[in-house]
Parts: structure tokens; C-alpha cells; sequence
């Protein structure tokens, strides 16, 4: 599990996580929720390591990410930031490769070509994988990249808003593949989200954050009630059940 | 289920693997093209050191085999450093210099001048100005880098900043002193400021060569790591790259190898730009494997090709700098253009 001890972070003296304490990365898919500036990403940055908190401890299956070496970790942990800007011009195939750095250090082996292969396959990106990520469409890429994550082969998987700039097809096609990468493969997804539907949908669990605090942390079911969804975003929300499923509606 | 226009092969796979390990034997692949570029770098070495031979062909060559070998040092310095130096900035227009190292080599050049006159300068032992500059330079750039990187902090681009304003500051204030300077100084001094790979000093050639082995020792281990870091720092770190330690290491080995050549024959990265993305469009890979050896042996060409047509051509009536970036700079213009045009 990951867990945050009293985590504090401030920018100028503003805090950005404000003493959070929470345990989250169970099994399945956990959402994280928010509006903009609610410390999602800065949450992540402390767990992936890329900021070090003010106050309070990360821990990762009970290593302290402050003192456990960071290719330890990336053996446990990968990450998928939310702006994935490469200068040089990388095939799909050189991308997922890198997934494998953590364990082979560049020496590419049987095995982590194996772990490379499959990756390529479960994205099905078998016929772009010697295309340049310039030369593909924003879904495709998405999808290289989180083959590459795919690829490094951890228990934990966190996505930092993967749906950016994604159409309606694309957005539902990687929210399939999480879901699909949490059962068939046991990874423990945590996935930051906007669009309330796809967390409600596809997550078991979901956290929500506001002014840098963690304001719930329930099964998914639970989260998406008008009053909460109100409180989280600070606007009226109305939930309606459709199917069974609950489906928020803020475009009123 | 997750499909796209392009129809999905079930025999796509082995077909593209087959495609891949066929491209690596042609001609196009990373080895042949480094290949070639030996090839040329060695036959315009022959072409410079068996050509034009006016006396004794056994002095010429031991007059002319200092010069290439103080070039392969150059090269290799200008252009590890540029490319390593583009990757840890995630930008491909910088150059080192950009640091100040030019700039501090010019100042404390004209501050000798300018305090004790030409003729202390010319008659300064050369292994003390050499030592001094290296010195001076090193403690500059490795100070700069762990204050504004090594702390809290922890930007590249802020450390960018301070050193062009600093190298602006220094640069504003070497003019300053090159004004005042009489005119039979300043000729002396601006003869400082090209740099001259002919007749380098053979001892103070040997410590630039072992330094810059010592840079390099410090980045080929990192050759992998390097590869990582082209994704940028999040990305890097999320793959287990100890991205302060590891470009603490790359940073103090740059610096080591463009002081040390810098101050053996002048500033000399104004090449490194056009190198590295030639090198860059050359290589046939992003790998550093490929376009760090690529980078060296292209400005092994810049250089023998600037000096052979400096002193074939002209006899000497100009500077290598001129030569290099006129040719390199059309070339390069030439590559974007192409490129842009596609």
C-alpha cells in the first residue's frame, strides 16, 4: 500500500498538501478527484518522488521514498506523468523499451524482452511499433506511453491525468485498459481524474481532495452524491441513476 | 475492444522484427554510418598530414600529428559535452558556453594583459596560465551548478539563466578592459581569443588529453542513463534514474574536459551546436552509444576540413572559427531547411 504520514508541502508558504494522512493503492482501480489546484499532482509528485514533502513521511510497501533508492522503487512503482514531451525522436518500440530500465539498466535480456513484447501487444501497438511518437495521433501515443509504464512491470501503476486531450473514444479506450490491467494482471491503478463519470464507471474507489486535503475516501458508489461532489468542486452537482449506474450531471 | 483504422496482423509482429534486424545489417544502420564517418575522418587526416609537405616529411609529421591529436581532443570535448549537455538541459539549441566557460577564458586572458602588459603575458609560463584557467574555470561552473542545482532548489533552467547573465557580466566587463587596453596589446590579445590547434604545447597537451579521458570515463558509464534522461526528469526519475547524483557527475565531467581544452587552445565551443545536431540527424539512432561517438568524429571533420582550407587554401589568412562556422553554418541552415521543407 501507499501511505502518506502527516504529508505537508508548501510552495512559498502556501500549503499545497496540507497534513494529509491517508492509505491508499489497493487492489483494483482508485480515482483520485478534484478540482484544479487541489494538490492531485502534487500528491503525486511526493509519491513518485519528484518533490520532497515539507513535513511527514511516503511510504511505498513500507519503504520510505525518501530513503529508499529510487531504482529500488521503480521496480514497485512507475508513474505516468501528465506531460510526456520527448526531444528526441523515439520509436514506439525504443519508448516501451526504456520501461525496462529499472530492472535491466539498459542490458536488455530474454526476459525483459518478453515483458517489452507483451506490453506491445496488450496496447496492440504491434504495427506502430517502429513508428516515431511524432508521427502518432494523441491516442496512440498515450497508449505508447502507458506501455512503457506496462513494461516496467510493477504492483503500483499511477496515472496522472492520462485522459488529457483525449477524444471520447480514446478517453474510453484507456479507461477499458486500466480496468483490464487491474484484473487480468493485478495491477493496483491509481488514476487522477476530471471527469467524474469515468472515475464513477471504471474505479472501485475514490479519493477526493480540495485545498489540499483529502475531503473523502470511499468505494466509488459512495463518493457520487450531489452533497459530496457539491463540497469537492464547490458547484452543484446532481446525480441520477441511470442503468443502476450513478452518473453526475454539472453541465446545468 | 481497442482497435484502429490500420487493420491488426496476427503476423505483424514477427514481420516487423524481421524488418528491424534487416534495416540493422544495411547500409543505414548506426554502425555503418559511424563507420563512414571514420572513414572520412581518417582519410582527411592522411590528406592533411601526407599532403603539401614543403621539407622533411619525418618533421612535418611530428609538427602535423601534434595538431590532429590536439583536434581529437578538441573534438572529443566539444562534442561529448554539447550532447551530454543538450540531454541533461532537454534542449537541442544551447551550447556548454552558454555557462560562461568562452567568456571566463577571454576575461582572465585580458586581465593579465590589462594588469601587467603584453609582454608579461606573452612570457607567463604557459603551464601556470593553463593550470590557472582550468582551475579557475572548473571551480566557476561546479560552484554555479551546486548552488542553484545541488540544493533545495534544484533547477536547470535557473542555473542557465544566472550563467548567461553572469557570462554577459563578464563579457561587458572584458570589453571594457579590451578598450583601454594600447593597441600593440590588444593585438597580442585578440590573437589569444581564436583558437590555434597548430604547434600546441606537448606537455600541457598530454594533461588536456588525460583530463578529458577523465571526463569521458565519467560519462560512458552513464551512456544508458543518458538514454533515459532524453525523456525528460519526471519520466527519468520514475524509471529509477538518481537524476541529481547522475547529472552531477555528467556536469563535473563536462566541465573538466571544456576547461581543460578551452584553455589549450582557446574557446572552442562555438562548433559544438552545429556538431551535435548533425550528429543528431546522422546517427540513425537517439541512442548516445551512437550519437556521441558520431559527434566526435563530425567535428573531427569540422576541424581537420576547417584547418586543411585555413591552410591550403587561404595560407593562414584567417582563423579557424571563421573557416568552421562559415561552412557549418551553410550546412547546418542547408539540413533545417531540407528538413522543414519535407
Amino acid at each position: 500500500m501507499i501511505a502518506l504520514e502527516n504529508v505537508t508541502k508548501r510552495y512559498g508558504g502556501q500549503p499545497v498538501v496540507d497534513d494529509v494522512s491517508i492509505t491508499f493503492g489497493g487492489e483494483g482501480v482508485t480515482a483520485l478527484i478534484g478540482p484544479n489546484g487541489a494538490g492531485k499532482s502534487t500528491l503525486f509528485g511526493l509519491v513518485g518522488r519528484l518533490l520532497s514533502p515539507d513535513a511527514g513521511r511516503v511510504t511505498v510497501d513500507g519503504m520510505d521514498v525518501a530513503s529508499t533508492p529510487s531504482s529500488e522503487l521503480a521496480k514497485v512503482l512507475a508513474v505516468l506523468r501528465q506531460d510526456n514531451h520527448v526531444a528526441a525522436r523515439l520509436t514506439v518500440h525504443d519508448l516501451v523499451e526504456f520501461g525496462r530500465f529499472p530492472h535491466s539498466r539498459g542490458r536488455l535480456t530474454v526476459h525483459d524482452r518478453e515483458h517489452i513484447e507483451s506490453a506491445i501487444g496488450y496496447l496492440e501497438l504491434g504495427p506502430y511499433r517502429d513508428r516515431f511518437l511524432d508521427e502518432l495521433s494523441g491516442g496512440q501515443r498515450q497508449r505508447a506511453f502507458v506501455a512503457m509504464v506496462l513494461a516496467q512491470d510493477t504492483e503500483y501503476v499511477l496515472l496522472d491525468e492520462p485522459l488529457n486531450n483525449l477524444d471520447l473514444r480514446h478517453m474510453t479506450e484507456i479507461m477499458r485498459l486500466v480496468r483490464r490491467m487491474a484484473d487480468e494482471l493485478g495491477k493496483r491503478v491509481v488514476i487522477v481524474l476530471h471527469d467524474i463519470n469515468f472515475a464513477a464507471s471504471y474505479a472501485d474507489r475514490i479519493v477526493a481532495m480540495r485545498d489540499g486535503v483529502v475531503v473523502a475516501d470511499a468505494p466509488a458508489r459512495e463518493v457520487m452524491r450531489p452533497d459530496v461532489l457539491a463540497a469537492v468542486y464547490d458547484t452543484p452537482v446532481d446525480v441520477r441513476e441511470i442503468d443502476g449506474k450513478p452518473v453526475a450531471l454539472y453541465y446545468g | 475492444m481497442l482497435t484502429d483504422p490500420t487493420p491488426t496482423e496476427s503476423g505483424a509482429l514477427p514481420a516487423a522484427g524481421l524488418h528491424r534486424t534487416r534495416l540493422a545489417a544495411s547500409w543505414a544502420s548506426p554502425r555503418f554510418r559511424l563507420v563512414l564517418l571514420g572513414g572520412v575522418v581518417l582519410a582527411l587526416t592522411c590528406g592533411y598530414l601526407f599532403t603539401d609537405v614543403p621539407g622533411s616529411l619525418a618533421f612535418a609529421l611530428r609538427i602535423r600529428s601534434l595538431t590532429v591529436v590536439a583536434m581529437l581532443v578538441v573534438a572529443t570535448a566539444v562534442g561529448v559535452s554539447t550532447v551530454v549537455f543538450h540531454t541533461i538541459t532537454q534542449n537541442r539549441i544551447l551550447t556548454p558556453s552558454i555557462m560562461g566557460f568562452d567568456a571566463f577564458y577571454v576575461l582572465i586572458s585580458t586581465l593579465i594583459v590589462f594588469t601587467s602588459g603584453s609582454a608579461a603575458f606573452l612570457a607567463f609560463d604557459e603551464f601556470t596560465l593553463w593550470l590557472v584557467q582550468v582551475v579557475v574555470m572548473v571551480a566557476f561552473s561546479v560552484l554555479l551548478f551546486t548552488w542553484l542545482f545541488g540544493g533545495k532548489r534544484r533547477s536547470i533552467h535557473l542555473m542557465l539563466l544566472v550563467g548567461i547573465v553572469l557570462g554577459t557580466f563578464f563579457r561587458s566587463f572584458t570589453e571594457w578592459m579590451q578598450r583601454m587596453l594600447d593597441p600593440l596589446d590588444f593585438q597580442v590579445l585578440s590573437d589569444a581569443m581564436f583558437a590555434s590547434l597548430t604547434r600546441p604545447d606537448e606537455t600541457l597537451l598530454a594533461l588536456t588529453a588525460g583530463l578529458v579521458v577523465l571526463g569521458c570515463a565519467a560519462v560512458v558509464p552513464l551512456l544508458r542513463t543518458l538514454d533515459v534522461l532524453t525523456l525528460g526528469e519526471p519520466a527519468a526519475v520514475g524509471l529509477g534514474v538518481d537524476h541529481k547524483r547522475v547529472v552531477m557527475t555528467l556536469f563535473v565531467g563536462v566541465s573538466v574536459m571544456i576547461a581543460a581544452s578551452t584553455a589549450l587552445v582557446g574557446p572552442i565551443l562555438f562548433f559544438g551546436l552545429i556538431v551535435a545536431n548533425l550528429a543528431y540527424s546522422y546517427a540513425g539512432s537517439f541512442r548516445h552509444a551512437w550519437t556521441l561517438p558520431a559527434a566526435v568524429l563530425i567535428g573531427m571533420i569540422c576541424l581537420l576540413g576547417g584547418q586543411l582550407v585555413l591552410e591550403r587554401l587561404f595560407g593562414f589568412g584567417g582563423t579557424l572559427s571563421t573557416v568552421i562556422d562559415f561552412a557549418g553554418g551553410l550546412f547546418f541552415l542547408y539540413l533545417v531547411l531540407r528538413k522543414g521543407a519535407r
